[in-house]
């Protein structure tokens, strides 16, 4: 089989001359692509991520958008979130015919990318559309911007709280090869703007995939954004997406990332701290089991003084599975007063299952507050043990015990129905009934 | 007792060269550079056996091969290895006449670490009367520990003298192909301190007082081994508190340690090299391979290590836990002040059942220094009931300076238990004014709230070691606080 690289070449040529507006941002990322290739293990941010074995075989990318309809889509929708804004991707491509948007255009404005960087938006466009590269200068973000004009531009106006949750479906067919997906996301949320946005990810098809995603998100003064990133494909299915979210003064972010399954999954969580007084909060429970290798970076920059960010990461590896956890925290010379906090737990059930974690903190202030912790174990024997004693089986006492370990980040999920979906799939995931 | 051990101390080092194992001081220099000539001319010079020279040469090809790391979190100017004498014997320098001739920030410094004045004359290489004949303590010493079988000699001799045991052990942990400077080592050593305890043996007193004595101007690439063979027990400590100005700008130092079965090394380190002046320039680049084997079931292996000098410390003191139910230990202290920079931590590879290792590292950052802690836990496959602690703390003193932690905790058995925590803080300003309060001065409350803060790392050190190392951090902090 051929390298997956001849494939892309391919794609990108086909699609020169569709975007006009955005033509440049596609050949510069094009060339920084080609010149960095993908990265290897020896690349300190992919050490225990084997991204590149992915694109030794062909693929298949989607140049023009796939002939699917709305029932097509219909059956990937959430429970309990019918009417909430769905915006579809197929194959890595914005399909503006196929998302449905409830809110009203006052409040929520979706087009496609190309079409905000030729418009009164282009100013936002311009100054935030690759921002992240900043902080990821891979081929892999590379690669994702240069197919950036399949992408979606979102924006909340100033002021607006958007009753109803955005969720971002981004389907995937792989039954016709090995599916490459890259969607492109950027989000306006404007001044005292309220909003929560869900990601989620499907694989139709049951063969490989991989979706290479890159969403940029900028929270400017006095908005509130929840956010949360569920990823449920399935064991063929990986994933390599950077949630990039700047943040202006006295900003909320609420970000929550769950991760049940997939080959190789990959998250990049940046909250990049700009003005004074921004508060983010950022949550993480992978629970693996399988094969699966969940690999999550972060990174909070502080770059003024007087913010806070909070993180806690919640890992629990089943059989051969794999949980990588890097939590960078920065703290600029002038971000004085800054307090931040990281957590990261782990517990390894399988035989073969292991943990990676690296919490980092590079420090150039004297006056904050910074401590990281994190462990790896297995589960505590007494409390198990107390729960045998008290004629609770020893497999539902492990799960009993699972599950508590869990909820702490699940709590943390604001939306209800959202919640009550991941709570089910964790339920059914432990084999946990009351 | 302390007393007479410092004249005792004192008598020895003055006879440097009566005891060395140098004799021709004129012709002792290589030339310029770094070549296969210079490694067969350091050979040669030494003496060394067919098989020692060709390790060298075996070390010095594979340098060529291997690049400078980039990796650390440290930046200085790239070094000329063609610009370096690699073999210089001591030289033979124009002693001051009293104490009075001394540069007198020295002095007081010496003052305020306590230092014996004769302790003091000895280091600045002040010519004193020797009493007692100096050999014979030396030799009083060698006896007390060859009576209990205990080898302990420098590395020059030991090849000479214990071939088999040097061919064995050494590069048996710290292979030359390592890293870089390992290579550059095991290449170009000039000589260095070998150690060996047999089975069964506690080491009559610490090593530490024999090495102040013996250790002087060992040279820059620093070559020590240390084997403990099965249920034995040894204590060794290098450096000093006080500060040793140096002409050399590259040390690249390896240590090795072995312990067998039930065996116990503790290896604590004073470093104190000059850091460079405050806009940073000269000072020494301290780059250190330091790894320790627990080869043997039940061994144990701690380190310990109070660094405050050199403007660059890149060294990361290692424990393989080999054997079941080893335990390895690793306590640190690392200031930094105006321009230096330390990038330092440890590794603990765990690979035997039951294993154990506990970290506890403090950094202090003033002036516009960076100090990193950078620590590898690594739990093997089968390591199972692995066993971590690490925490990691540090302190800023002004707002120009930075630290930064990157521990990689690596687990790949499900019975293992690692923790890990780390807090980055200031002095509290209420601490400085409970402590004002009550009539102590600023600087004072600082040294004091840094001393309870490294309490833990210092309370691992050898006595009389713990008591200086106290005062050394005041010292190096001196004017950081203001």
């Amino acid at each position: 089989m051929m390298d997956a690289t001849i494939n892309i070449k391919e794609a990108f040529e086909k699609t020169e001359g569709v975007a006009e507006n955005l033509a440049a941002f596609r050949n510069e990322n094009w060339k920084v692509f080609s010149g960095l290739g993908l990265p290897a293990l020896k690349h300190e941010e992919w050490r225990y991520t084997k991204i590149k074995n992915l694109f030794n075989n062909g693929m298949v990318i989607d140049t023009e958008g796939s002939a699917v309809d709305k029932n097509f889509v219909n059956q990937f929708i959430l429970p309990g979130v019918a009417s909430a804004n769905s915006i579809i991707f197929v194959n890595g491509r914005f399909r503006n015919d196929l998302s449905t948007i409830s809110s009203s255009k006052d409040i929520l404005v979706v087009k496609s990318l190309e079409e905000a960087s030729g418009d009164e938006d282009a100013a936002f466009v311009s100054l935030h559309l690759g921002h992240s590269q900043k902080y990821h200068a891979d081929g892999i973000n590379a690669l994702n911007a240069a197919f950036a004009a399949g992408g979606v531009y979102i924006k909340v106006n100033k002021g607006k709280a958007v009753g109803q949750p955005i969720i971002i479906y981004s389907i995937s067919d792989s039954s016709d090869g090995f599916r490459l997906s890259l969607p492109r996301i950027l989000v306006n949320v404007e001044e005292a703007a309220q909003v929560e946005i869900i990601q989620t990810y499907i694989n139709h098809g049951g063969g490989q995939s991989l979706t290479n995603e890159v969403t940029e998100i900028c929270v400017a003064r006095d908005a509130i954004m929840h956010y949360i990133k569920l990823q449920n494909e399935g064991p063929k299915s990986s994933h390599t997406g950077t949630t990039h979210i700047r943040q202006l003064g006295k900003s909320l972010t609420h970000a929550v990332t769950i991760t049940l399954d997939g080959e190789i999954v990959r998250n990049n969580l940046n909250m990049v701290m700009e003005a004074e007084y921004c508060e983010s909060n950022m949550y993480g429970l992978y629970l693996i089991k399988g094969n699966t290798l969940a690999d999550n970076h972060t990174i909070v920059d502080n770059m003024v003084p007087n913010c806070l960010s909070n993180e806690l990461y919640k890992g629990i590896m089943d059989e051969s599975a794999t949980g990588v956890f890097n939590g960078k925290i920065f703290v600029r010379q002038d971000a004085q007063k800054t307090n931040a906090y990281q957590s990261n737990k782990n517990i390894l059930l399988g035989n073969k299952s292991s943990a990676n974690t690296k919490p980092q903190l590079e420090i150039f202030a004297d006056d904050v507050k910074c401590s990281h912790g994190c462990t790896i174990g297995k589960l505590d024997k007494d409390a198990l043990f107390y729960l045998k004693a008290r004629g609770i089986s020893a497999e539902n006492a492990q799960a009993l015990l699972l599950h508590a370990f869990a909820i702490d980040i699940l709590n943390q999920i604001k939306n209800k129905e959202i919640r009550t979906y991941v709570e089910s799939l964790i339920s059914e995931r432990l084999s946990f009934s009351i | 007792m302390h007393e007479e051990n410092d004249d005792i101390l004192e008598q020895v080092t003055t006879s440097e060269y009566k005891y060395g194992f140098v004799t021709d001081i004129e012709a002792d220099e290589a030339p310029r550079g770094l070549s296969e000539d210079t490694v067969r001319f350091i050979s040669a010079k030494k003496n060394e056996p067919e098989w020692m020279l060709q390790n060298r040469l075996k070390a010095y090809r594979h340098w060529l091969t291997m690049e400078e790391p980039k990796w650390p979190n440290v930046s200085y100017p790239a070094i000329n290895y063609q610009d370096i004498i690699y073999y210089s014997a001591p030289k033979q320098k124009i002693a001051p006449d009293s104490l009075d001739d001394i540069d007198p920030e020295l002095r007081k410094t010496f003052d305020k670490l306590g230092i014996s004045l004769n302790e003091q004359k000895r280091l600045t290489g002040i010519a004193v009367d020797a009493v007692i004949d100096s050999v014979s303590v030396a030799t009083t010493f060698k006896e007390e520990l060859s009576k209990v079988g205990v080898i302990f000699c420098s590395m020059s001799e030991a090849i000479q003298e214990h071939p088999e045991l040097i061919k064995k052990y050494l590069g048996s942990v710290v292979p030359a192909t390592d890293n870089f400077f390992t290579a550059l080592n095991a290449a170009v050593f000039s000589d260095g301190s070998f150690c060996y305890i047999p089975k069964g043996v506690r080491c009559p007193m610490e090593l530490s007082t024999y090495f102040r004595i013996n250790a002087a101007n060992t040279g820059q690439f620093e070559r020590t081994l240390i084997v403990a063979e099965d249920e034995s027990y040894v204590s060794y400590l290098e450096g000093c508190t006080a500060p040793m100005r140096d002409e050399n700008q590259l040390h690249a130092a390896v240590v090795e340690l072995v312990a067998m079965e039930k065996a116990e090394i503790k290896y604590s380190t004073v470093q104190n090299w000059y850091p460079g002046d405050k806009e940073g320039k000269g000072g020494i680049y301290n780059f250190v391979t330091k790894r320790g084997i627990c080869a043997g079931n039940y061994s144990k292996i701690s380190w310990t290590q109070v660094e405050t000098g050199s403007s660059i410390t890149w060294k990361y003191p290692s424990v393989i836990l080999k054997g079941d139910h080893s335990t390895g230990e690793f306590y640190s202290v690392a200031v930094t002040n105006n321009c230096q920079q330390a990038d330092t931590g440890t590794k603990m590879i765990h690979l035997g059942k039951n294993t154990k290792s506990r970290i506890v590292s403090k950094g202090i950052s003033a002036g516009r220094s960076h100090n990193s802690y950078r620590g590898l836990v690594d739990v093997a496959k089968n390591a199972s009931n692995a066993r971590n602690f690490s925490q990691c703390d540090s302190l800023l003193l002004g707002d120009r300076c930075g630290a930064h932690t990157f521990p990689y905790i690596e687990v790949k058995n499900n019975t293992a238990m690692v923790e890990h925590e780390a807090t980055t803080s200031k002095i509290g300003e209420d601490q400085i004014f409970y402590c004002n309060q009550r009539g102590i001065d600023t600087e004072t409350a600082v040294a004091l709230i840094i001393n309870g803060f490294a309490k833990e790392v210092m309370n691992q050190l050898p006595m009389e070691f713990a008591v200086e190392a106290q005062k050394l951090l005041a010292i190096s902090l001196e004017g950081s606080v203001g």
